[in-house]
């Protein structure tokens, strides 16, 4: 890339020319340009701190925060968009939750899906001996029992049920509204963490009985990085959290204590506005031309079979993790037999411009579960952007690197 | 036209309600609060003095919480 790199750096079509971008699942990339414009507008035309002072200005960047809490409400069937609190990404979101809701004594249900910003919040005050934990294992095809979810509860003790939507690893659709029926039934808070599911996956708070979400502003969102949040139902008490951070909201300065409110209760300190501004433009694409989120998925979903179904064909000792055919998001993790995936993510990424992601993923009983503990795999990531060219590409370059690198 | 205003707790309701009232065709804008009313965060919504009665109907049919509307 150092030829094409200029005074000003290089050119943005050069990378994209010269690169596969198969590692949606990390963060989105390309995004489009409307989210570009958002973020350069704020940052031009407005680039005030919303709520934080009686101008124009400010008020402009507080609608554009509040544009983008609605996009987020309207996408996961919220009437209140107050409901919608921002913060950094879904580790922020799922740690909100954890930590906001469990109480000393409690007992929490987790699963071995989980990416690590689930379970180390709750093996932290498991460890801490604040909490008792039992995380429920997965098949090995990557998909939860929604009845032994139910039977992991300890009525009366069990205080949060915290799952994921689909797993960052294989891309396995969860039954989080089976799940969900089992929590209300039980009286039990279910915290989902959609960090891969929002954007390509249909989720309703209201109609999946969803308590709290997490999610992923930079991800199907198409947000910049640095977005993110929970979203609370509306049925959901926002008192039993208990905000990670107080200080400055912007509102009721004339006290030292922190709002009760919501957002302002669990929204403490500037946002990100020039991402947030990002954000809405993201979710307003994924509607607009992207065809709505149910069609990204499918689109995604498309590419990821199509990938399985040439690589079996193409490579020898391709291997697949977890169900290759069942509901999934347009994520993939394979391994190929005698070589290690890190060999061939470095070799496809180097001689290629194939960038997936290899290792564990933050996910280490995931792998687990999977079988692919502890070398874990090769994943790939795709969205919107991508297209089955690409996959054909890749895929060519993955024979071609396994050619090279079997003895 | 004779204005009046809607107090709110934080901004984050205001801009909510002033999207809510807008849709429902009542000329709403977020303003910075006039000195003579006193509140706890820095914007208000104007509104029509004569939209004061459906204006507090409609934010209270939708949930959207405020402070009181009146100066
Ligand atoms: C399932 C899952 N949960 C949580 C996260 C954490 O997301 P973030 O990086 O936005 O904190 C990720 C992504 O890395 C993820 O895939």
């Amino acid at each position: 890339m150092g030829s094409s790199c200029g005074p000003t750096g290089p050119e943005p079509g050069a990378a994209a020319e010269r690169v596969i971008y198969l590692d949606n699942a990390a963060t989105s990339w390309p995004k489009p340009p409307e989210v570009l414009a958002a973020v350069q507008h704020y940052l031009l035309e407005v680039g005030a701190n919303p709520g934080r002072a009686g101008h124009f200005r400010a008020a402009e960047a507080g609608r554009l925060v509040f544009r983008a809490r609605r996009a987020v409400a309207d996408l996961l069937g919220l009437h209140n968009p107050m409901r919608v609190v921002f913060g950094a990404n879904a580790t922020w979101g799922l740690n909100q939750a954890i930590a906001g809701l469990l109480r000393d004594g409690d007992h929490a249900v987790t699963t071995t899906l989980e990416h690590n910003s689930v379970l180390r919040p709750l093996h932290r005050l498991q460890e801490e001996g604040r909490i008792t934990l039992t995380v429920v294992r997965a098949a090995g095809d990557g998909y939860l029992d929604p009845d032994e979810v139910r039977r992991a509860v300890q009525p009366g003790r069990t205080a949060l049920v915290a799952v994921t939507a689909a797993s960052n690893v294989c891309g396995t659709i969860q039954p989080v509204a089976e799940i969900a029926a089992r929590c209300r039934t039980l009286g039990v808070p279910l915290l989902v963490d959609a960090a891969q599911a929002a954007g390509a996956v249909d989720l309703d708070l209201a109609r999946d009985g969803i308590d709290l979400l997490a999610f992923a502003g930079h991800k199907g969102l198409l947000g910049p990085t640095g977005t993110g949040g929970l979203v609370l139902a509306d049925d959901f008490d926002a008192a039993r959290l208990r905000p990670l951070t107080v200080g400055g909201t912007g509102s009721r300065s004339d006290s030292v204590r922190q709002p009760d409110f919501l957002p302002d209760v669990l929204e403490s300190g500037t946002l990100n506005v020039a991402g947030l501004a990002g954000l809405a433009a993201g979710i307003d694409w994924l509607h607009g031309p992207g065809g709505g989120p149910e069609a990204v998925g499918r689109h995604e979903l498309g590419l990821r079979r199509r990938f399985i179904d040439q690589a079996t064909a193409r490579v020898e000792g391709f291997q697949v993790a977890g169900n290759p055919a069942g509901p999934a998001v347009g994520v993939v993790s394979f391994t190929v037999e005698g070589l290690s995936p890190s060999d061939l993510g470095q070799g496809l990424a180097r001689e290629f411009g194939v960038l997936g992601r290899q290792g564990l993923h933050c996910a280490p009983l995931a792998h687990e579960t999977l079988g692919t503990f502890p070398v874990g795999t090769l994943r790939f990531g795709f969205g919107p952007f991508n297209t089955a060219g690409q996959v054909d590409l890749a895929v060519a370059a993955l024979a071609e690197i396994c050619r090279q690198e079997r003895p | 036209m004779s204005r009046t205003y809607v107090l709110f707790f934080s901004t984050n309701h205001a801009m909510w309600a002033e999207q809510v009232l807008v849709a429902r065709g009542i000329a709403a804008k977020v303003v910075a609060v006039p000195r003579h009313l006193s509140s706890d965060c820095g914007y208000c919504l104007e509104i029509p003095a004569t939209a004061a009665a459906a204006a507090a109907a409609i934010l209270r049919s939708s949930a959207v919480e405020f402070d009181r509307i009146g100066g």
